[in-house]
């Protein structure tokens, strides 16, 4: 075996070896070598994961004010590439406040926190056939359970920053991230009903063909959700600077508030591998088979893309009202998986030996769709017509007064 | 000691002090917050007991849905989010009593118990199979019954929150 066609399994033995060596030298427990090359994996996929902030973020601003029509950062480097050093500089001397009367255990947790629960889903990611964090074979159900303590850091900010609108920013990313994680949830299911698994890299290898062409919009859904739950423009009203200020983290300076950035910057990443990885094939491509080693860059190309599509929306679409959040997401897209969810399911098991399988789940999508299009038509004109006939302008009325029952 | 074992104690200590915590807290935010970390330790425990479907359910189940749900009905009560509250009463003496009667009374039997201090045998690999529970759970020769029974009772729930809200919002409340 050479180092090109494993190199993970290669270096592990390596290390292994080694340290076998000295573990047998010293006389230490029999399961000592494992815990350290753990621990070492452990810190490399954490440092990987906080590296590629440190590039994320001038990417993003780059792409931000090309679509806004503006250079973008271009004074520190070639491209401005060493901007987001300077901000890092910038964010760690910065003095660290403590407002009166917080919370100090859970408002020093919350940055940490939220950081913790995006790096946690790199604990599961394939990067090759066998480069893989902890290829368990709940990975999905993972997933869905790191993304909670994102939530609970938002909580822990916003109540232990003792202030009002940091209060009011952690209740609207509750009911948001709460919300929207019912359509992400029943859309991660279809990569997993059509995979046979809830494992990651068993999803990935049943992805001959990939699994956005069989599930097209349960891709939709998911990418949309995951916005949602990312928080962003145009969903991003947890933190909606001209309303609340700054949400949850208002009362945050220095590297805490850095934390919260880089914490957001690597979700929107991390969703976008997600994407890659459950509906694009993850590190599947020609030549795979032959240079394992491939499938990183296949993974990371399809990852930037999608990632290059959650920036355009980003810098296009206007924050969305909190009602029409609401209704979007119970009346539309939840209802919308929950179809999918057993459509799909239906057609997958009925036709599952079919030479046309899968043009019968695309086009199931297909009609799905249209019929989704109608609706929505319908209910419009109807709402259109309502107007017609009560053509007021909505005025703000004050509440009835009513005897208490 | 191998390194599991210490972790194992490191993780069931953790889980202890937190429990203790979530019922000593005068603050009813930080009482949930150690309940967080109370059932994270659970999780913990059920990985190193090789059952990462468990581990991840708790975590999905106790934190992500109960904990969460705990903390934003505190917090949406002005009163106990704010205020310490007195976390015994007068009978706290006399429960801690019992308590510790039936503590000593389930060690005392659990002691006479030959396999208690027995070690767990070896599990085969793929054991807690996820695939396996969801058929055991809808199999008729296995627990659909009590599977549907828990689900009527959740739906009925549903029902009730709702005509509940439903009733108070109608009344002008």
């Amino acid at each position: 075996m050479t180092i090109w066609e494993d190199p993970i399994k290669f270096l592990n033995d390596w290390l292994a070896g080694i340290l076998n060596a000295v573990v047998d030298f010293l006389n230490l427990p029999a399961g000592t070598t494992n815990f350290i090359l753990n621990l070492i994996g452990v810190i490399i996929v954490a440092t990987f994961g906080l590296l590629l902030v440190i590039f994320l973020t001038w990417l993003e601003r780059k792409v931000a004010a090309r679509f806004q029509d503006r250079f973008g950062p271009n004074r520190a480097g070639p491209y401005g590439i060493f901007q987001s050093f300077a901000d890092m500089i910038k964010l760690i001397t910065k003095e660290d406040i403590t407002p009166t009367g917080a919370d100090k255990i859970s408002y020093n947790i919350a940055p940490l926190l939220s950081v913790a629960s995006v790096i946690l889903i790199w604990a599961v990611v394939p990067f090759t056939a066998t480069w893989v964090g902890a290829d368990i074979n709940v990975g999905v159900l993972y997933i869905a359970a790191v993304g909670s303590f994102g939530i609970l850091s938002v909580l822990m900010a916003g109540w232990s920053s003792n202030n009002k609108y940091a209060l009011l920013g952690a209740f609207r990313a509750v009911a948001q991230l709460i919300s929207y994680e019912v359509p992400l949830f029943l859309a991660l299911l279809i990569p997993v009903l059509l995979a046979r698994s809830m494992g990651i890299n068993t999803i990935v290898e049943a992805q001959g063909t990939w699994f956005v062409v069989l599930a097209p919009l349960p891709f939709l859904i998911f990418l949309t959700s995951s916005i949602a739950e990312i928080g962003r423009t145009p969903f991003d009203l947890l933190e909606a600077e001209s309303e609340i200020v700054a949400g949850f983290h208002i009362e945050y300076t220095g590297m805490k508030y850095g934390m919260f950035m880089a914490g957001e910057f690597l979700h929107a990443f991390t969703i976008s591998v997600l994407t890659g990885i459950l509906f694009f094939g993850g590190w599947q491509g020609p030549m795979v088979d032959t240079y394992p080693l491939l499938g990183v860059v296949y993974l990371m190309t399809k990852a930037f893309i999608v990632y290059f599509i959650v920036m355009w929306v980003r810098s296009t679409l206007p924050r969305v009202r909190i009602d029409h959040l609401m209704a979007f997401n119970w009346k539309f897209l939840v209802p919308l998986s929950l179809v999918m969810l057993i459509v799909t399911a239906l057609l997958d098991k009925a036709f599952e030996a079919h030479s046309l399988h899968t043009w019968i789940l695309l086009g199931a999508n297909v009609v799905v769709a249209l019929i989704t299009v109608q609706i929505l038509r319908v209910t419009g004109r109807r709402k259109e017509k309502e107007l017609e006939t009560f053509p007021k302008r909505p005025v703000a009325v004050p509440p009835k007064e009513e005897a208490p029952a | 000691m191998s390194p599991i074992q210490l972790t194992f104690l490191a993780v069931a200590a953790f889980s202890l002090v937190s429990a203790l915590m979530v019922v000593t807290r005068p603050n009813m935010v930080h009482a949930a917050l150690y309940l967080v970390v109370a059932s994270f330790g659970v999780a913990a425990l059920f990985v190193l007991l090789g059952a990462p479907y468990l581990a991840v359910i708790q975590v999905v189940v106790y934190i992500g849905a109960i904990a969460i749900l705990m903390i934003i009905a505190i917090m949406l009560t002005r009163r106990i989010a704010s205020e310490d509250l007195v976390v015994v009463n007068a009978q706290a003496g006399w429960a801690a009593v019992l308590a510790a009667i039936l503590f000593f009374s389930l060690l005392i039997i659990l002691g006479g118990w030959d396999s208690f201090g027995a070690l767990a045998g070896e599990l085969p690999p793929g054991s807690v199979d996820p695939a396996a529970l969801g058929e055991a759970l809808v199999s008729p020769q296995a627990f659909v019954i009590p599977f549907e029974v828990a689900s009527v009772l959740l739906l009925a729930a549903l029902i009730g929150a709702i005509v509940i809200a439903w009733r108070s919002s109608r009344a002008g409340g």
